[in-house]
């Protein structure tokens, strides 16, 4: 057992697609909000080979799309401050802030670094005590732990150079912010595996609750997704509401209490700015009193720096599946790949990033299956 | 903003250049359409996009290429950037159908650099030209400040006569045309990754770097009419097909499950959040050509070292111009884009 | 937010008090980070997210999976599977 071809086999996902397609007799709205599947359903088609009755909306799953325009704006400032070692997470260095990225930063002499793990930029911070080093903390609940672990490190070994700029966000608030939306067209939720693998279940149970809607627990290979979906569907069908774990094999529903523990002692709950969305209430986490001296935007004094989000942008809309993204009329315009204005269209796999892209086919529809 | 850049498609919005600028993608073809050839302006009219360019002379077709090697480590499983420097302009030459006749190898090298460094690269670049049938006919030294330079740059021109029965160029790619690739992809990529500093990890894999001229020669010794020849290098799969599908005006199809990919390409690809079809080879081509003629000059490879896992990967179509669309495994369509920039790891 | 990949553990070790492992991903190893599985030993297959191990894998819950696909289309009617 190796747990990735197995879950990619092409003869079992077309079973799992006989069965949803067998058992579904009505339109159903499905939203995952993890980037990781929503790149799972756009790398593997597995939208174009669904029942048409099954409607995927690609929600908020994207922490570094959310993150606001602000914080990068702050991110960039510091990155260009001399003595600075800014070091990052792959995914953030091409996000663009109001006027540039990491790459432009790097390009103007800033000593910009991409990193694997957190713990990389600490060992850059024991390499280089003449400078101060700072990581770029993105991520849900599922990187959280690293970039606490990276926190704590830091704290243990008596790091006076080691700082970091903290962008998270957290899962059930974005759920409930969206089913509590009145505009929401969303059925039923496809949780995050990976952010489960570290939270556990139980945090989805008074939202399942209190709101009547089904939320399935899922993986990211492609039968893991399909299999999310049809548990989907078939809670929708017998008109059940249940949350339901079909990545049993990377999350118990107590989570990983280590990680909790960790997480608890670094971070502490925050409002938060979501990118292309707006403010969403104990969202957000930021680091506790205990490591307050480790917050980048409080030693390099960036706190200040304020910025607008685009007015224009409504990928607010998009996220929650209210409209699509070539209804909004800034896309394909002042909103592109190359300029995006929102969560949507930064990711390469946001839903307008993706309509984008399929778009240049023009009406001709892409064969599938 | 210089004045007579061209659209339609903006500059992204950097004032300067940035990494991304040379990574194979989006940003270098930009660069090049949108700052380099109009800036060339009238000495430039017949630059072509190809890996070089072929010059008529005195009755004859002289194929001429060049290219900067920055490769960083120096060092990295399978090679070195001497031999990667030589490999790579005699495998431009190869692509216009040209054997090598002679290179050129100019060094920028840093201050500090050892000579026994030095040494071993310039003794990596005599084999690898001995092992293509290229001499190493002239060349420069210069040195600059330490810190800059990576510890060495080189850049190497080369040149080479086209056969006359030859005629290989993007223009005679047809719809209907089979594609072929040589063999597995993103070796190369992913034991350079595999040593750079902060993503280190542990693997067997070794580069692909390897002269592709005589696996060329084998092919247009069929009766094989050969349309176009790509090597793949920076940018991967994705970015040689996407080059050829725009340059060419048609389209590309072909099925993601004929591509192989290495395990420890795929395993290292997974756990840094890389598309194997992006990362870049060294020793690998893709060949356009009539399908009735796949067979021939598919059995001449599968004789050659180079050319053993060769298959055929796809066709050119006149649907979707321009667009490369693969099918995946299963059963969908994806379009597949060229990367943007520089390949990085990613969590998401 | 979810980036993880299976990896196999063959070889732990400390790094001043932090458990570390090198992981198998299927011909290429990296080191990385123990703290949050702590009873992952040798054979062990994990997720591995951003340097972390944060879960061990539960075969059986794996094969349980693979053997609910391989039955679908067989029988008529699939049971109930609420997972607590």
């Amino acid at each position: 057992m190796k747990y990735l071809s197995e879950f990619a086999d092409p003869v079992l996902a077309q079973r799992l697609l006989d069965e949803i397609s067998a058992t579904v007799t009505r339109h159903w709205a499905i939203m995952e909000v993890c980037g990781g599947q929503t790149h799972s359903i756009i790398r593997n088609g597995i939208d174009q080979l669904l029942a048409d009755e099954v409607e995927l909306i690609h929600g908020p799953g994207c922490p570094v799309c959310v993150t606001p325009v602000e914080l990068i704006d702050r991110g960039l400032r510091i990155a260009a401050m001399p003595d600075v070692i800014f070091c990052s997470f792959g995914d953030m260095v091409r996000v663009p802030g109001s006027a540039g990225d990491l790459f432009a930063v790097r390009a103007a002499g800033g000593d910009v670094r991409v990193v694997y793990s957190p713990l990389d930029a600490v060992a850059v911070a024991e390499e280089n005590p003449s400078k101060e080093v700072v990581f770029f903390a993105v991520g849900f609940e599922t990187t959280a732990p690293a970039n606490a672990m990276a926190v704590h490190q830091a704290h243990e070994r008596g790091l006076t150079n080691f700082s970091v700029l903290v962008s998270h966000g957290g899962g059930p608030p974005a759920i409930e912010a969206i089913v509590t939306s009145p505009e929401s067209r969303v059925d039923a939720f496809l949780a995050a595996g990976h952010v489960c693998t570290v939270m556990g279940t139980r945090q989805y149970e008074a939202i399942v609750t209190e709101h009547r809607v089904p939320i399935i627990v899922t993986g990211f290979e492609p039968l893991d997704v399909l299999d999310g979906i049809r548990r989907a569907v078939r809670q929708l069908e017998a008109g059940r509401a249940e949350v339901e774990n079909a990545y049993a094999r990377a999350v118990r529903r107590d989570g990983n209490e280590v990680a909790k523990g960790m997480l608890a002692d670094v971070f502490e709950p925050t409002d938060r700015q979501w990118r292309g969305i707006g403010p969403i209430p104990a969202s957000g986490w930021r680091l506790t009193s205990r490591y307050r001296s480790y917050d980048a935007e409080i030693r390099f004094g960036v706190g200040d720096l304020a910025v607008e989000e685009s007015g224009l942008c409504r990928s607010g809309d998009v996220l929650q599946g209210i409209i699509k993204p070539s209804e909004c009329e800034a896309f394909g315009t002042a909103c592109t790949p190359r300029h995006p204005l929102g969560a949507t269209m930064v990711s390469t796999e946001g839903a307008c990033a993706a309509y984008f892209q399929y778009r240049r086919l023009g009406d001709e529809v892409v064969p599938g299956g | 903003m210089v004045d007579g850049w061209t659209c339609p498609l903006p500059l992204r919005d950097y004032a300067k250049v940035t990494i991304g600028h040379g990574g194979g993608g989006q940003l270098t073809d930009e660069l090049i359409r949108h700052l380099f050839l109009p800036a060339f302006g009238d000495a430039a009219v017949d630059a072509t996009p190809t890996d070089s360019a072929v010059v008529a002379m005195a009755g004859h077709r002289l194929a001429f290429t060049t290219d900067s090697y920055v490769v960083r480590p120096l060092f990295f499983p399978g090679g070195n950037i001497g031999e990667l420097a030589v490999n790579g302009t005699v495998n431009d030459l190869a692509m216009a159908g040209a054997q090598p006749l002679a290179l050129s190898t100019a060094f920028v090298l840093e201050e500090g650099l050892e000579l026994d460094v030095l040494g071993r690269v310039a003794t990596a670049m005599g084999e690898a030209a001995v092992r293509a049938g290229a001499r190493l006919v002239t060349g420069d030294t210069k040195v600059v400040d330490a810190g800059q330079a990576d510890g060495m740059y080189i850049t190497t021109a080369g040149i080479g006569l086209v056969p006359a029965d030859v005629d290989v160029r993007p223009e005679r790619a047809a719809p209907g045309d089979t594609i072929i690739l040589s063999g597995p992809v993103g070796l190369h990529g992913t034991a350079v990754l595999s040593v750079r500093e902060g993503l280190e990890f542990g693997t067997e894999l070794r580069s692909d770097c390897a002269p592709l001229n005589g696996l060329v020669q084998s092919m247009l010794a069929t009766d094989g009419d050969i349309h176009l020849l790509r090597d793949l290098t920076r940018g991967g799969l994705a970015a040689a097909l996407c080059e050829i599908a725009e340059t060419a005006g048609f389209g590309i199809r072909f099925d993601e499950s004929d591509v192989a990919v290495p395990p420890e390409v795929r395993a290292a690809c997974g756990f840094l959040g890389l598309d194997p079809i992006h990362v870049a080879n060294e020793g690998k081509l893709v060949a356009i050509l009539p399908a009735d003629d796949a067979d021939t000059v598919l059995e001449a490879m599968h004789a050659h070292e180079l050319g053993a896992d060769a298959v055929v990967i796809g066709a050119v179509t006149d649907e979707h111009p321009g667009v490369v669309v693969a099918r995946t495994a299963l059963g969908a369509h994806r379009i597949v884009d060229r990367p943007l920039g520089e390949q990085l790891p990613r969590i998401c | 937010m979810c980036l993880g990949v299976p990896g196999r553990i063959v070889d732990t070790h400390d790094d001043r008090g932090t458990p570390m492992a090198t992981v198998d991903f299927g011909g290429v190893t990296k080191t990385v980070c123990l703290a949050y599985t702590p009873d992952a030993g040798i054979g062990d297959y994990t997720i591995i997210h951003a340097g972390f191990a944060i879960a061990i894998l539960d075969e059986q819950a794996a094969l349980e999976s693979l053997e609910l696909f391989e039955q679908l289309g067989i029988v008529s009617a699939t049971t109930d599977e609420i997972a607590p």
